[in-house]
């Protein structure tokens, strides 16, 4: 059973480490997520940014620590939220020989939608997916492969949203295209967004809030204005930096 | 929201229905992978047909054994091919990098594997329903002769490779592709043991005590048996099942050890070599 007080608290991370054979890749990290709240996890190449996301989504073990997900304790009880949320990453394809539509039918069913197809119309409609709907997934250009990825991490209308570089490789008019949806279905939905990127404009455009790290800890966690404002910096690009490069503003920032 | 919440029950027959509709709509996407069932068991078939035909021409033994050996090429594929069903849509997954997409999604383990065993039934109809036809047609052997006998068979041979592509399914979770040629290569382990086409006694004696412990050696002397000395072998069969029992309960235990492995290991979102 899901811990009631647990329950209403999508995301709680308590100083989660994990260390794979001799290296620390998460090294006690602690957060919760606010319901509704759209996150950044920020940090450069090897910070503990995917290794945070797949644990949670019960991908992989914790070392020690505690991880609950809508107040499923992960990876032990992900079945019982598995259903609630989803994801993109670009570790990750959609089968390539399948065709949209058939790749789609299959997620829905495994996702336990109640008319797979009258999803797939909505979403078709929503990300603009009806001309190529009855093509091979591997045929599509890079940003219509993107669009398939993202109708399939909302096929089940999650609660929780995990992406992790949702615009990676997209042109800019594609990658501001798809930041528009994934605000749109945010307040439509009241769901909750934890967002790995690189790309600092979309997290300041789509984030209230961003969670620094660096050689799997945490190195500031704060909204972007204030970040902005403790740092001295005019954008998160140079905050980023800032922290990456260990530098005298970061020192300043930390004390 | 869409997903209600029988989403979470813990088995899922329409999630299996989407695993097996998944490898439906890649079977038929691509008739490469069609006649790739097909083409190998019939030439195994013909090869081993056509050397029966000769031998039995020249000696009395084999002249009155007809059929031992073509019965044991397509029993020896309902057990390879079997397994080889299971490993190789196990493995489109791994290709196509879909695993960490099944792995995150609320599809059970247990119903992964259960549409991994009717996809490997489905590819073994497709491939042994045609060569058995052609075995008819081509040598006078007709292996849905046996009947029950031939049932029995068959169950006790896809239970062992079920049980083989299920070990070798947890494998490729723990080791990623760098492990693929396991699932090419570990049922011609059973080939020279399981004793396909020569009777136990062949082997030396140590051996024999190995073979006496797999599954599949029981089926091919009770193979031998029928088509020799026209007995249907029940002890035989009642055997296999037991050590069947046990060596599907093993790769099962052997599976989630690996599973379990994976996730410490941070190996389920890579999946590469």
């Amino acid at each position: 059973m899901l811990a009631p007080s647990a329950a209403h608290v999508p995301v709680a991370v308590d100083r989660l480490v994990k260390v794979y054979k001799t290296v620390t890749a998460v090294n006690g990290v602690t957060f919760v997520l606010e319901s509704g709240s759209c996150t950044a996890l920020l940090g450069g190449n090897g910070a503990g940014k995917t290794t945070t996301i797949a644990t949670l989504m019960g991908l992989v073990e914790p070392t020690s620590g505690r991880v609950s997900v809508l107040g499923a304790r992960m990876p032990r009880q992900r079945h019982l939220v598995l259903h609630r949320m989803n994801f993109e990453s670009p570790y990750v394809n959609m089968p390539m020989r399948l065709t949209v539509r058939q790749n789609l039918t299959v997620f829905g069913l495994l996702y336990g939608c109640a008319d797979v197809a009258d999803r797939i119309r909505s979403l078709a409609e929503d990300l603009d997916l009806a001309d190529f709907l009855d093509r091979p997934t591997g045929k599509l250009s890079s940003g219509q492969k993107t669009r398939v990825a993202l109708a399939k991490s909302l096929i089940n209308e999650p609660e929780l949203l995990l992406l992790d570089e949702p615009t990676a490789s997209l042109d800019p008019d594609t990658a501001d295209w798809v930041r528009g949806r994934l605000e749109q279905y945010r307040r439509r939905r009241q769901a909750t967004v934890l967002l790995a990127s690189h790309n600092m404009g979309e997290v300041e455009r789509l984030c209230d809030r961003v969670i620094m790290m660096k050689a799997g800890r945490i190195e500031d966690d704060d909204t972007p204005p204030r970040l902005l404002a403790r740092y001295g910096r005019r954008n998160l690009e140079e905050v980023f930096l800032d922290i990456a490069r260990g530098t005298r503003e970061a020192r300043e920032a930390a004390q | 929201m869409s997903a209600p919440a029988s989403a979470r029950v813990a088995f899922s027959p329409r999630r299996v229905g989407a695993m097996v509709l998944r490898y439906w709509y890649l079977l038929r996407s691509s008739w490469p992978r069609v006649l790739d069932l097909i083409y190998w068991p019939t030439v195994q078939m013909l090869m081993w047909g056509f050397l029966q035909l000769y031998v039995s021409q020249h000696s009395s033994f084999f002249s009155q054994a007809a059929g031992t050996f073509i019965g044991a090429v397509l029993l020896w594929d309902i057990l390879f091919r079997g397994q080889l069903g299971f490993s190789i849509s196990f493995l489109e997954e791994m290709y196509a990098r879909n695993l960490g997409n099944l792995m995150m999604s609320p599809l059970r383990p247990g119903e992964f594997v259960l549409a991994l065993m009717i996809m490997s039934i489905i590819r073994l109809a497709i491939g042994m329903v045609p060569v058995s036809l052609l075995a008819i047609a081509f040598f006078g052997f007709n292996l849905w002769g046996m009947g029950i006998a031939l049932a029995v068979f068959f169950m006790n041979l896809i239970l062992t490779s079920w049980a083989i592509g299920v070990f070798v399914a947890g494998i490729l979770l723990r080791h990623g592709l760098g492990a693929e040629n396991m699932a090419w290569t570990f049922m011609f382990l059973f080939l020279p043991v399981t004793c396909v086409y020569y009777p136990v006694s062949v082997l030396p004696a140590w051996l024999q005590t190995i073979a006496w412990m797999l599954p599949p050696t029981y089926v091919f002397e009770g193979m031998r048996a029928l088509l020799i000395d026209k007995v249907f072998r029940a002890d035989l069969m009642a055997q296999s099942f037991a050590l069947n029992a046990v060596l599907f309960a093993a790769a099962v235990v052997g599976f989630f050890l690996y599973l379990r492995s994976a996730r410490r290991e941070g190996t389920l979102l890579q999946g590469g070599d």
